[in-house]
């Protein structure tokens, strides 16, 4: 793999001898790519291989195992079958929720399988995803206005945005399972009688709940950044031209701070469509909490080809969702991480 | 009234409802900002609050610490019923010192030529990179589980080591690179007019420049190891679990009854060395973590 990076030869000389510069400096600058890109080879290599054996390779025989059978016991004659070719009944499976029959063809997936469940776990991953990122966009881009004001105490809130996303998603699940009990803090604060985890829209505000709660403070740290790179002096002339708070929000802020909010924007979004461990400790994915991550892990302990065919699913959706950001929306990232690279050339 | 004095008492009049208004505009700040602290601040309190709370009485509700008692921390280490948080620390620690230190050397090298060289094919290196810092666990578990079944490596170290570099090294060339961009190149070059080459200018000095960089990107590798779970639930055994399992899965003497009082003082064990380690380099951790994303 790393001898795609590698540069191209530098042209020799047609007639032998001393090389014959034409234009030095469009030879020199040749060379120097020439040379770095040797160089650039050689360090990216072991980058590229390791992350080809964790990634790439999984990835591949993910997509494999997604088209051979399961093997298990026959449902008519109880006898054990081994795997073979699937072709796409996999896929079937999940997307058109047909599950194998006794008589070797296809039925709808009776409900409560898992084949059953891929369309509300889709939606349910969509509607956490859509709803948390949402409040995560408002609640963050708020906070990070009222720390990009100077004011007495402002490095404390922002040692204390640090605190949520510093706590592993496991113990806050945990945390706000209790904060959610039935006589916890939660129903007492607010006078309620609430199960939260008992019933479907209880159930999905607590993951929603404390999913904002945890990841919040990143989007924030993140608008932050944006609004910082925002040079006081355009706020200035906008107030002697006599514009509003609004209008200075809507004309200045919001086009400014962009590339970084839909950065950030892109980077949640992202990790909300793989959202699992929220809802698997804190709703165990009962009451339509389960998200697709959820259901591949459910159905890893059944068959892994079947498996691997809902995560290749998965993999596409938020390849899709990451490619649709990136290509509509103008969230470009690699633009912003090389733009600064020339900008310092 | 003569004009002067006209004008002089309505220059006092603007004054004051300008200083009015900016005396409101700091109140709301305040406000503002008592809200977001505790917004953040409350839960995380809340679970060390119950961390020292007597379990007799776990749901207590009165906000200042009542019934102290430090028995939670002991029944959070007793194995007698089947949790090993002990041994979990251990092995948390063991996971993320290993893939930290893996990344960090594989990956310094990458984000000093995606920094500072110029090459073919960087953007679609930079590209690839970042969609794998993307990639969802669950596309890798599914393979994984199969081939560590077959070849038996279910719940060895190795096993949850592998994985986590997936998204670790990715984070590390990623973070590195734009602390990389930051640093003041001209003296590799002039370590070059002196004589060394490409290779000594970068060990000798670029590395004690980078040495901080390089340390923020190792908080935040470890932190990110630290805190992986869907991997570890699948591929760890009681002896090889990490805390985050151990705190999922957190039994107490009566099945149908959750410890929480002892879960918090797991739960706060757990993240007090992080919050501190993240407040005490709080700067560098945000600009490593809002790294990319602007400049």
């Amino acid at each position: 793999m790393a001898t795609e990076l590698g540069p191209t030869p530098v042209k020799e000389p047609a007639s032998g001898g001393a090389p014959v510069r034409h234009a030095p400096k469009g030879v020199g600058e040749d060379n120097v790519i020439a040379s770095q890109g040797r160089w650039a080879a050689w360090l990216l290599a072991p980058t590229i291989i390791a992350l080809g054996i964790v990634i790439v390779y999984p990835i591949i025989s993910a997509v494999i195992m997604s088209f051979q059978k399961d093997a298990g016991l026959d449902p008519e004659t109880g006898l054990f079958v081994a795997g073979g070719a699937a072709g796409f009944s996999n896929y079937a499976n999940w997307i058109f929720q047909q599950c194998a029959a006794p008589d070797g063809g296809t039925v709808a997936c009776p409900p409560g399988t898992l084949g059953a469940q891929f369309w509300s776990a889709t939606g349910t991953t969509f509607f956490f995803t859509i709803v948390t990122v949402t409040l995560e966009t408002v609640l963050g881009f708020w906070m990070a206005m009222i720390m990009a004001r100077a004011f007495k105490g402002r490095s404390l809130v922002r040692a204390a945005v640090l605190v949520p996303w510093a706590i592993p998603t496991a113990v806050t699940a945990k945390l706000w399972l209790f904060i959610f009990a039935f006589e916890g803090i939660g129903n007492k604060l607010f006078s309620t009688t609430i199960l939260w985890t008992g019933s479907e829209w209880p159930a999905r505000w607590a993951v929603i709940i404390a999913d904002v709660w945890k990841t919040t403070p990143f989007m924030a740290l993140l608008i932050l950044a944006g609004l910082q790179m925002i040079p006081a002096e355009v706020y200035e002339a906008a107030k002697v031209d006599g514009a509003s708070a609004w209008q200075r929000f809507r004309m200045i802020t919001l086009p400014l701070v962009k590339p970084a909010l839909m950065v950030a924007i892109l980077f949640r979004t992202l990790d909300a469509l793989r959202m699992f461990d929220l809802p698997y400790i804190l709703t165990g994915g009962a009451n339509n909490t389960t998200t697709l991550s959820i259901l591949v892990i459910n159905q890893i302990r059944q068959g892994f080809n079947a498996a691997a065919a809902l995560s290749t699913i998965t993999f596409i959706i938020i390849f899709l969702v990451a490619f649709i950001f990136v290509r509509f929306l103008g969230a470009n990232v690699v633009e912003q991480q090389t733009g600064a690279a020339k900008g310092k050339k | 009234m003569t004009a002067a004095t006209e004008l002089r008492a309505r220059q006092d009049r603007g004054r004051k409802v300008a200083q009015n208004r900016e005396k409101w505009a700091s109140g709301r700040t305040y406000i503002s900002a008592v809200v977001i602290l505790i917004w953040c601040l409350a839960p995380a309190y809340w679970m060390v609050v119950t961390a020292f709370r007597d379990v007799g009485y776990t749901y207590d509700t009165s906000v200042l610490p009542t019934h102290v008692t430090l028995d939670n921390f002991r029944t959070a280490f007793d194995e007698s019923f089947g949790n090993h948080f002990g041994q979990a620390l251990l092995n948390s620690l063991f996971i993320g010192a290993v893939v930290t230190i893996v990344s960090l050397l594989i990956g310094v090298f990458a984000a000093y030529a995606l920094a500072r060289l110029n090459f073919r094919f960087k953007y679609l290196v930079l590209g690839f990179i970042l969609g794998a810092s993307m990639f969802p666990g669950v596309a890798l578990i599914t393979p994984l589980f199969q081939l560590f079944t077959t070849i038996g490596w279910m719940g060895t170290y190795q096993a949850l080591i592998i994985p986590n570099i997936s998204f670790v090294l990715p984070l590390t060339v990623y973070t590195m690179t734009s602390f990389f961009r930051e640093m003041p190149w001209e003296l590799e070059e002039a370590a070059r007019v002196d004589g060394c080459t490409q290779g000594q200018a970068f060990r000798r000095v670029i590395m004690p420049l980078a040495a901080p960089a390089i340390f923020t990107t190792a908080i935040l590798a470890f932190i990110s190891s630290w805190n992986e779970f869907l991997i570890a639930s699948q591929l760890s055994s009681d002896k090889t679990q990490p805390v985050t399992v151990a705190i999922a899965s957190f039994a107490g003497a009566q099945p149908n009854q959750i410890p929480y009082t002892a879960i918090m003082a797991a739960g706060t064990i757990v993240t007090i060395p992080l919050v501190v380690l993240v407040l005490v380099f709080q700067r560098k951790i945000v600009a490593g973590l809002t790294a990319g994303a602007v400049k």
